[in-house]
């Protein structure tokens, strides 16, 4: 399978610990070394263009990996410049949802950039269309469901997250302007499932649409 | 060569030195450096920086040397171009320069060996990576809110030939703040060198042209405040100037607050 092309002219933006369940896990740590107490902002990251990939890329490792994280999440994309916005006005920007796929090689630590553990070549599988705001309802009504090979290995309710959309581009954009076309994540689940080269993964999300995409066999 | 990008009379236009107070556009005309709109030399892809990879820095902000190099990346909203200015937000106590040699890749590669690694290099220009310390916190740190800021990342005045710069390992870099020199340093000190770089990010992405690589800052940090005027220069490259400006200088009395209505 081909992959399709991307959906998306802008940079994508992805946060962590932005949901119950990754609150939780990393649990009492968050106020210990080397954090030393619970992110203040919204904890921000960039998956970089060469990360990008369309609905049936098959994604390479890099030398010497094994397994790579699989993180179902949605993307807010932005259809007007997002700059200083409250969160009475933060969803005039909105112009719809995209379904994605954040690849990582696992990492525990939140402490330092994940670089080489999130921008490796194909590290963001993302759905070949954009879902209009209207066609997409209510965020928190969606569960999404991930199968590797077919089988169901996570779901994840987007009804708890920390920061909803319109608190997250509210405290995103009070320091960062986010363009017409750029792209900002709800939230990864820390520690999700980890797939094996050869996997074949699918990541349904009700109203917007399932996405695609394999870990090729060979690594890079 | 060296160029700049400028907007001109509803244009955009690259464009060289003429003269030591003026540039000359394709066509032939000559315009003022003081009349122009600078804009960033190259239009970014990917912008990665280095934290921590001068060993005096590193000791400074008590640290010690990281043993692979400490990377972060950019967005779009955070480059400006040379003469213009940057905001220090009202509630900050401690925002500071950083000046960095910044590379910017001109061939695309995946696994560049370090013996290979100039020949991706198109050239090189100087950059200005602002951070405000208030900001800082231990999750994927530095963090976007530090470092990522709008317009926080002056980048120029000019692209230089990789050809022009025979040894980039052995410039000086200098910063003034109204014209007193503040910071002090040569890029013969980074702990990880252009070429182990390269090497090191190609070696899970693939490098495209466009990328640039600001590779990090020597020690010499120093609060900036509205009104004071920023020249970050490397020998061979450029001088950068930026302004800083509070609220009310970025966005006019009317604009404070919120949003504009």
């Amino acid at each position: 399978m081909t992959s399709k092309p991307l959906p998306l002219a802008g940079t994508v933006y992805g946060v962590v610990m932005n949901d119950r369940v990754s609150v939780a896990r990393l649990g009492a740590a968050a106020a210990e070394a080397p954090y030393k107490g619970a992110p203040k902002a919204p904890v921000l990251y960039i998956k970089p263009a060469n990360t990008l990939v369309g609905e049936g890329a098959a994604v390479r490792l890099p030398q010497g990996e094994a397994r790579v994280e699989v993180a179902a999440t949605v993307g807010i994309v932005f259809g007007a410049p997002a700059a200083r916005r409250t969160p009475a006005d933060a969803l005039e920007t909105v112009a719809g949802y995209l379904l994605v796929a954040d690849l990582s090689l696992p990492h525990a630590s939140y402490y330092r950039p994940a670089i080489r553990e999130k921008c490796f070549d194909g590290a963001c599988p993302v759905a070949a269309r954009v879902v209009p705001v209207a066609e997409a309802g209510r965020l928190g009504d969606i569960t999404l469901h991930t199968f590797f090979d077919g089988l169901p290995v996570a779901e994840r309710t987007l009804a708890d997250l920390v920061r909803g959309v319109p608190q997250l581009i509210a405290d995103v954009s009070e320091f960062m302007t986010l363009q017409t076309g750029d792209v900002l994540l709800v939230g990864v689940e820390y520690q999700s499932p980890q797939a094996a080269p050869g996997t074949k993964v699918r990541i349904a999300g009700g109203a917007l649409g399932a996405l695609e995409f394999s870990i090729a066999e060979e690594a890079r | 060569m060296k160029r700049a990008r400028i907007a001109w009379q509803g244009g955009i236009h690259e464009a060289q030195p003429h003269g030591a107070d003026q540039l000359r556009l394709a066509d032939g005309r000559i315009v003022g450096q003081a009349e122009v709109t600078w804009l960033p030399p190259v239009q970014p892809r990917t912008v990665f920086a280095l934290g921590l990879n001068y060993a005096d820095h590193a000791k400074e902000l008590a640290f010690k040397a990281p043993e692979a190099p400490l990377v972060f990346l950019k967005g779009p909203n955070a480059y400006t171009g040379h003469r213009s200015f940057s905001r220090r937000p009202a509630d900050a106590t401690y925002m500071h320069y950083e000046c960095e040699l910044a590379v910017v890749i001109g061939k695309a590669g995946y696994r560049i060996a370090k013996s290979d690694a100039y020949d991706h290099v198109a050239g090189y220009t100087v950059a200005n990576d602002y951070a405000i310390r208030d900001y800082l916190e231990n999750w994927y740190r530095p963090n976007l809110r530090v470092k990522n800021r709008d317009a926080c990342t002056p980048l120029g005045p000019w692209l230089v030939d990789r050809a022009d710069v025979p040894d980039p390992m052995a410039l000086r870099l200098t910063t003034r703040v109204n014209g007193v020199t503040t910071q002090e340093g040569s890029t013969a000190d980074m702990i990880f060198d252009v070429p182990t770089l390269i090497e090191y990010l190609s070696s899970f992405m693939t490098l495209s042209p466009g990328d640039l690589i600001l590779t990090g800052t020597p020690e010499g940090l120093a609060d900036v405040r509205a009104g004071d005027v920023v020249d970050t220069e490397i020998e061979g490259i450029g001088c950068l100037t930026n302004t800083i400006v509070d609220d009310a200088g970025w966005f006019g009395a009317a604009g404070q607050g919120a949003h504009a209505q």
